[in-house]
């Protein structure tokens, strides 16, 4: 027992939820009190992604044993079988639901063995709220890299190369849009994370925010070096607090290392990050209503152009890019363009991370490489369906998103296929559904949340969207009109094709693509006042009823 | 210029211009509900999509750039569809059938559906609940007709910069409302009604506009100014619709509640529509016969009797450039007199005074549309967003679109601080102390304009005398104003590229209002800011024809276009034109003539157009004035506070009666136009001064206003090349020499008028009357918004009289608790003159140890209050400050 011993609690929001905390502070007495000197106590982010629901997890380095649902009273055993005397303790331990098989390391877990974290690389394995252990593994480095030994027109060169394309939904090719933004002269550039994260079932961003927050914070003070800009703003949401301490603190300790402030590692580049927090709209995920926000303006979105490229925030041109873009960014720095191409599919390089949800075994935060397929990532890293039920569609992207039926197992998952059949990479939301789910009322219930959350600027998402969800709700509830299903139709074109921005013209994908996929369902709710998957109360009692007598 | 392709057809396109602006220009119709010229592209209501050849998806035509060589589809089928769609959300939206509508006449949504050949909704009508807010005097709010385009929005943020209402809630629950929902009347809204014009449906209607107008007519405003043209629609003998003038610009001309909605006063029951002549001491109808046969006779004796400057006349600032000549000429030539003033005494005599002196001519030296470009602007004395509301809108452009720097300088905490970075807050009649110290900032900082100093001007070493002894600190002192801040705004002045001066009567209306303005010429000169563009010196002028008033010469010490009558030249080609020997001596000022009364020197006074019973200081002893002069003929609109104590009342016509001219604050001279016939027996007022003149015998013989004009503009150099027909397409700035001038947007362009600038040292004097332990604050007055003057007008208005309540007295929350006032108690103000009861308004608009009350109200007459110390040189009286007491009324004296 003479190496040194990690022990990492896991601090993200879910398993603080569950008590974390009070495990943390249990784990540090007890080690006190059994006096072991070579036991280290850390609070990290996420180990367990997927496993969340299971309650606090603990993980033991670098032996890599992970435990599940500690509560305060399992300390003292844990403490001193597994810490002390090096015997695991077992009940604690991570067990496969199928096979009943006790898995002790992470590593060797299905769900984690088929992934790939390039974006999550540090969650878990860092304390967040400590500089050092981020530059310990290797953080910062890229930082000086492009600093000392790169121009800003060769980062710029270096992330084209890369192919990495902007991971808030769009897939615009991030290096074209610094490149954008390294053209346009001005006095004063700005470059924006956007952790607006709003979708909701999306989870992603929150989740690096709050276990690796350096990594974005390195990301953007290398977009503010390509692109010329002195200063950048993190656009928080403010439902996400612990993120928002996470990056004040890791901002704090930037500061003090001389990463932000003036004349960054001698390189005569000044940097700094001001943070803004949401106030709850959605629509301010959208690049102009998140400049407007900050502006302390309502939040809503303007017609482009001019786009914030040319003139942004105050005026000025500005760069947005998402968290998890720019947390890929010191990857790409640091290990070179070539190697990140090496990962991902043709167009789309990389990796996505997918918050895995709905019916399938495993749910969770999934990070695996651009075009893997549908099919892996729902049968061999998600486990698959429970209950013995079928595979009926798989709902991508966000409430925005379409639904893709099971006919197409093998899509790869990337932008391009994604669009192709419907739907949207989004956000990376991505939710299972089996046979027992109703198609209507999953666009109904989609187009609910798109409809509270629309700004109510421009007519057809304001108004479009009203009606559609009137016209769902209609059909759900057995009310429906033979002449429902084209006006449906036409509206949710109408609103695709002339809403004023991005939460508009994507808004009616669930709707649009479960007319496609699934118009049988809803001649079946509207003619035969029938739900095929049993899920419409109102129909299904109706039925029942017709049953009975 | 981009050539463009709409639906086949070849359109050539304003550089810069929109998809939307260009197909509208060229006569394409294309849907859309929220475009605006006049406003920032909006893209909210997705009408006006169309197809372009290379670009993605439906692009909102209102929002696209034209590129040349677009090719445009707008009426095809795919896009006509989406539209159509569109609009069916729309029309479903209302709980009303919004096809059958009437409210608006010119309803764009019914437009944009009878286009889309929509003539019912398949869609469930909305369940939307929305307000109708009918507080609003002029307007009603009816939220369930809106459409949510927020042209109204916008157009309160981006032009008026007033923001009254906004978008509140998000997504269907978004609606137009005031701040926490109040009724607008409660709001910061200010009932320019502009809005209600932009409205492109039916929920911003005007109250008062039920019937379209049979005719329009171009003319001028008649309240402040600013000039604003006005579009009258006429039916019957009424005006029923009231517009700005955008003359060809196809943008909304701004205009303010008194202009849009003020004007009831030429329909008003109490307008005199007959002369009137006392008879055992009350005022009787008579005929115009009787009642010119003794106002002639009776000028005409007292001439005879005691000489002709026994008599004086005032014209009259409101009324137009031909009468104030002919009114003049009357008092020179016919009864052989200078003693002939107006009420630019009261309110910019010392601008004439002291821009005279230092430059070479009193008027404002740039145009109100070059505000927008200046890069800092400073306003001292000067409410402009109350007292010249559509000049501040110029003020509010150039700080929100162009960045510019605003300084204010006033004792209230007025509108337009809100857009400030420097508010300095000085003591009433510490100006000359303020502005002394700027300048020793910029000096001592080296910021002055060595150059312009050099070549330009003259005597700077004697004025830096007085200067240099005014530091910061010493300013403080006196002014109140921290130290610093004088530096930061000294610093800001003379650092930008253009900075302009803007004042009114908070620098004039003071026993060192001449000095005010030397002092402000001394700045603007030693910054070099003199003879550029968007730079320069703005005395606002209060009434429309206060400029015009002046150049006409109705001035006792000046021939119209400010010549001499001292000088031979100029009396000898006077006399030539007008057939009369002419009196060499200066006159009388309007303020000296009521001493003169009280002396027996002013025998017979002839009032036209003028109020001195309420407008001036002290006004007891003015009312005291107007009842021993033996002999008072006013010639007016209404009985006037004035004209009840007249001999003889002579009915005028209002100037939507008559034709003429006007010569606004910007030196723009503008036709008037006649809309209606006077009422009753009543006249225009260049027959009533003709007929006059010609029994008193001296016959002038002009056909129309229009020949009067030829007569100016032969005789007043700078009116050389103005004509009736030139003036119909717009004004004419003068100096405008000739024919084919074009006007002088800007003064001494490469020189001054006078030769050199010349500085004058402003040593700094204390108002006439400070508080002390007896009358413990300091008392000024001034306008609201919503009023005009004395009233006379303004008050015939209903809906004015509701959105302000006359008699409030502004005082300072401080004050109020040390003299026991609460809000809203009865208040009894006394100064050594006159005692007025009012209630408190409670407020940090006023400063510490100041009192603010508005001169329009006859409960509350503010001049019963007023010092009339005089201004040296001047002759203007000290309304801004005087000495008062303040106390709850109940309380037993």
């Amino acid at each position: 027992m003479n190496q040194p011993i990690t022990v990492f609690v896991c601090a993200e929001t879910p398993c603080l939820s569950m008590g974390s905390d009070d495990v943390f502070e249990a784990l540090k007495a007890e080690v006190a009190r059994q006096k072991l000197t070579n036991v280290n106590i850390e609070i990290s982010g996420c180990h367990g992604h997927g496993l969340c629901n299971h309650g606090p997890s603990v993980v033991v380095e670098p032996e890599g044993v992970f435990y599940l649902g500690v509560r305060p009273e399992d300390v003292p055993e844990l403490v001193g079988s597994h810490l002390r005397d090096g015997r695991p303790v077992e009940r604690l331990l991570y067990q496969e639901k199928a096979t009943g098989k006790i898995i002790p390391h992470y590593r060797e877990i299905n769900f984690y063995k088929k992934q790939q974290r390039l974006i999550l690389r540090n969650c878990g394995r860092i304390n967040p709220e400590k500089i050092d252990q981020y530059i310990n593994v290797g953080g910062y480095r890229a930082l000086a890299k492009a600093l000392l030994e790169m121009t800003p027109i060769q980062v710029i060169e270096e992330v084209k190369r890369s192919g990495l394309r902007g991971r808030g939904g769009a897939g615009f090719p991030t290096g074209r849009k610094w490149e954008f933004g390294y053209n346009v002269l001005s006095d004063k550039k700005y470059v924006i994370c956007n952790a607006d994260e709003g979708d909701p079932g999306a989870f992603m961003d929150r989740s690096v925010l709050e276990a690796d927050p350096h990594a974005v914070v390195e990301g953007l003070i290398i977009a503010g070096y390509a692109i010329g800009a002195n200063d950048g703003y993190v656009y928080l949401r403010a439902e996400y607090p612990l993120a928002v301490k996470r990056v004040s603190i890791a901002l704090e300790q930037a500061r003090e290392k001389g990463f932000l402030g003036m004349d960054i590692l001698g390189s005569g580049f000044n940097f700094n990050i001001h943070m803004k927090e949401g106030a709850g709209a959605f629509v301010c995920g959208e690049e102009t209503a998140l400049i407007a926000s900050i502006e302390s303006l309502r939040g809503m979105p303007r017609p482009r152009p001019p786009y914030p490229a040319q003139s942004g925030l105050f005026g000025k041109p500005t760069t947005i890019n998402n968290v998890k873009t720019l947390a890929s960014v010191p990857a790409v720095i640091d290990r070179g363009a070539d190697w990140f191409a090496g990962i991902g599919s043709e167009k789309s390089k990389g990796t996505t991370v997918l918050a895995l949800s709905g019916k399938i075994v495993n749910s969770g935060l999934v990070e695996v490489p651009m075009g893997t397929s549908l099919s892996t990532i729902i049968f061999d890293i998600g486990g698959g369906i429970p209950d013995g039920r079928r595979l009926k569609a798989v709902q991508t992207g966000g409430p925005s998103g379409g639904c893709i039926p099971a006919r197409f197992p093998d899509t790869p998952v990337d932008y391009e296929t994604l669009s192709l059949l419907g739907s949207i990479l989004g956000s990376g939301g991505m939710v299972v559904m089996d046979d027992t789910t109703c198609m209507v009322e999953v666009a109904r219930y989609f187009l609910s949340f798109t409809q509270a959350e629309s700004c109510g600027k421009c007519v057809p998402c304001r108004l479009g969207t009203k009606q559609m969800l009137e016209i769902l709700t209609r059909i759900t509830r057995g009310r429906g009109k033979e002449s429902d299903i084209d006006t449906l139709y036409d509206i949710a074109r109408t609103v695709k094709e002339c809403s004023l921005c991005g939460l508009g013209q994507t808004c009616p994908n669930p709707v649009l693509s479960t007319l496609s996929y699934f118009r049988d369902e809803y001649e079946a709710h509207i003619k035969k006042k029938n739900c095929p998957a049993n899920q419409c109360r109102p129909l299904s009692r109706k039925a029942s009823a017709t049953v009975k007598s | 210029m981009p050539r463009i392709t709409i639906d086949g057809r070849p359109v050539a396109a304003d550089t810069g211009s929109t998809v939307l602006a260009a197909a509208l220009k060229a006569g394409v119709y294309v849907p859309h509900l929220c475009f605006l010229p006049d406003l920032d592209p909006y893209g909210g209501c997705r009408l006006c999509v169309v197809e372009i050849e290379g670009m993605r998806g439906l692009p909102a035509a209102c929002t696209t750039p034209v590129r040349d060589g677009m090719v445009v589809h707008s009426d095809v089928p795919a896009v006509n569809h989406v539209r159509r769609v569109t609009a069916e959300l729309i029309i479903a939206d209302h709980q009303a059938s919004c096809l059958e509508c009437t409210s608006n006449q010119r309803c764009e949504l019914q437009r944009a559906a009878a286009h889309l050949g929509i003539d019912q909704s398949r869609l469930r009508p909305g369940t939307r609940r929305a307000v109708k807010d009918t507080s609003n005097p002029f307007f009603i709010r009816d939220m369930s007709k809106c459409v949510l385009c927020t042209r109204c929005v916008r157009l309160c943020h981006e032009i008026r910069g007033v923001g009254a209402i906004d978008v509140i809630s998000r997504g269907y629950d978004a609606r137009v409302a005031p701040f926490w929902e109040t009724p607008i009347v409660e709001s910061t809204c200010e009932s320019c009604g502009m809005c209600v014009d932009a409205c492109p449906v039916g929920a911003l209607r005007p109250k008062n506009e039920q019937l379209p107008p049979a005719e329009l007519v171009r003319t001028v405003c008649p309240y402040c100014g600013c000039g604003c043209g006005l579009v009258l629609g006429v039916r019957g003998k009424k005006i029923v619709q009231v517009r700005g003038d955008g003359f060809d610009t196809g943008k909304q001309a701004q205009l303010c509640v008194k202009g849009r909605f003020g004007l009831d006063f030429v329909s008003s029951p109490e307008r005199l529509t007959s002369p009137l002549i006392r008879h055992n001491g009350k005022l009787e109808p008579a005929s115009w016969d009787e009642a010119l046969a003794l106002a002639a006779g009776g000028f005409s004796r007292i001439r005879d009797t005691f000489g002709p400057d026994a008599l004086a006349g005032f014209a009259s600032a409101k009324c137009t450039n031909e009468e104030n000549y002919l009114f003049q000429k009357f008092m020179r030539a016919a009864v052989g007199t200078n003693n002939v003033d107006h009420c630019a005494r009261l309110c910019h005599a010392s601008t004439v005074a002291g821009l005279g002196m230092a430059f070479g001519s009193g008027a404002m030296t740039n145009s109100v549309a070059e505000l927008e470009n200046a890069d800092c602007i400073f306003v001292i004395g000067s409410n402009t967003s109350e007292a010249h509301p559509v000049v501040a809108l110029r003020i509010k452009a150039a700080v929100s679109k162009r960045g510019a720097d605003l300084i204010i300088a006033d004792p209230r905490r007025i509108d337009l601080t809100r857009f400030a970075r420097f508010h300095l807050r000085h003591r009433c009649g510490a100006d000359v102390m303020l502005l002394n110290a700027i300048m020793h900032v910029i000096v001592t900082e080296g910021l002055e304009d060595r150059d312009f100093l050099d070549e330009r001007t003259e005597n700077f070493g004697s004025a830096w005398e007085v200067i240099r002894h005014c530091s910061p600190e010493a300013a403080e002192a006196v002014t109140g104003v921290p130290a610093g801040d004088i530096r930061g705004a000294a610093v800001l002045f003379a650092r930008a590229g253009r900075a302009a001066i803007v004042y009114s009567m908070g620098v004039t209306q003071h026993v060192t209002g001449t000095d005010n303005v030397l002092a402000l010429a001394n700045l603007a000169m030693l910054t070099g800011n003199v003879g550029i563009e968007s730079a320069g010196v703005y005395p606002l002028r209060g009434q429309n024809n206060v400029q015009g008033a002046c150049d006409m010469g109705a001035l006792p010490d000046w021939f119209p276009g400010y010549r001499k009558p001292a000088d031979n030249l100029v009396r000898k080609s006077f006399e030539r034109a007008w057939g009369r020997s002419l009196p060499e001596k200066p006159g009388l000022t309007a303020t000296e003539t009521l001493d003169a009364v009280f002396k027996g020197r002013i025998r017979g006074l002839y009032i036209m157009g003028e109020n001195p019973a309420l407008s001036d200081p002290n006004v007891s002893r003015t009312e005291r004035a107007l009842e021993k002069v033996d002999f008072l003929v006013v010639q007016d609109i209404f009985l006037t506070e004035t004209a009840a104590h007249a001999d003889i009342v002579l009915p005028g016509a209002s100037f939507a009666e008559k034709d003429g001219t006007f010569t606004n604050t910007e030196r723009r001279v503008q036709r008037v136009r006649k809309a209606l016939p006077a009422p009753g027996e009543a006249k225009e007022d260049l027959w009533i001064i003709r007929a006059l003149s010609e029994r008193m015998g001296y016959p002038m013989i002009y056909p129309d206003a229009a020949a009067v004009m030829v007569e100016i503009a032969a005789l007043i150099p700078i009116y050389g090349g103005i004509s009736y027909e030139r003036l119909e397409n717009g004004g004419l700035q003068w100096p405008c020499p000739d024919g084919s001038h074009p006007g002088t947007p800007f003064l001494h362009r490469g020189g001054f008028i006078r030769g050199r600038g010349r500085f004058h040292p402003t040593p700094y004097r204390e108002p006439a009357e400070l508080p002390d332990a007896e009358y413990p604050l300091l008392l000024s007055t001034g306008r609201l918004l919503h009023h005009f003057h004395t009233g006379t007008l303004s008050r015939k208005t209903g809906g004015l009289e509701t959105l302000s309540r006359p008699g409030l007295v502004e005082v300072n929350p401080d004050d109020a608790e040390v003299f026991g006032i609460r809000d809203g108690d009865r208040v009894l103000i006394e100064s050594r003159r006159g005692r007025v009861e009012a209630w408190a308004a409670v407020t940090g608009r006023a400063r510490q140890g100041m009192v603010f009350l508005p001169f329009h109200f006859r409960e509350t007459p503010a001049n019963v209050l007023t010092n009339d110390a005089l201004d040296p040189s001047a002759k203007i009286p000290e309304f801004k400050v005087c000495a008062v007491r303040v106390k709850p009324a109940s309380v037993p004296l």
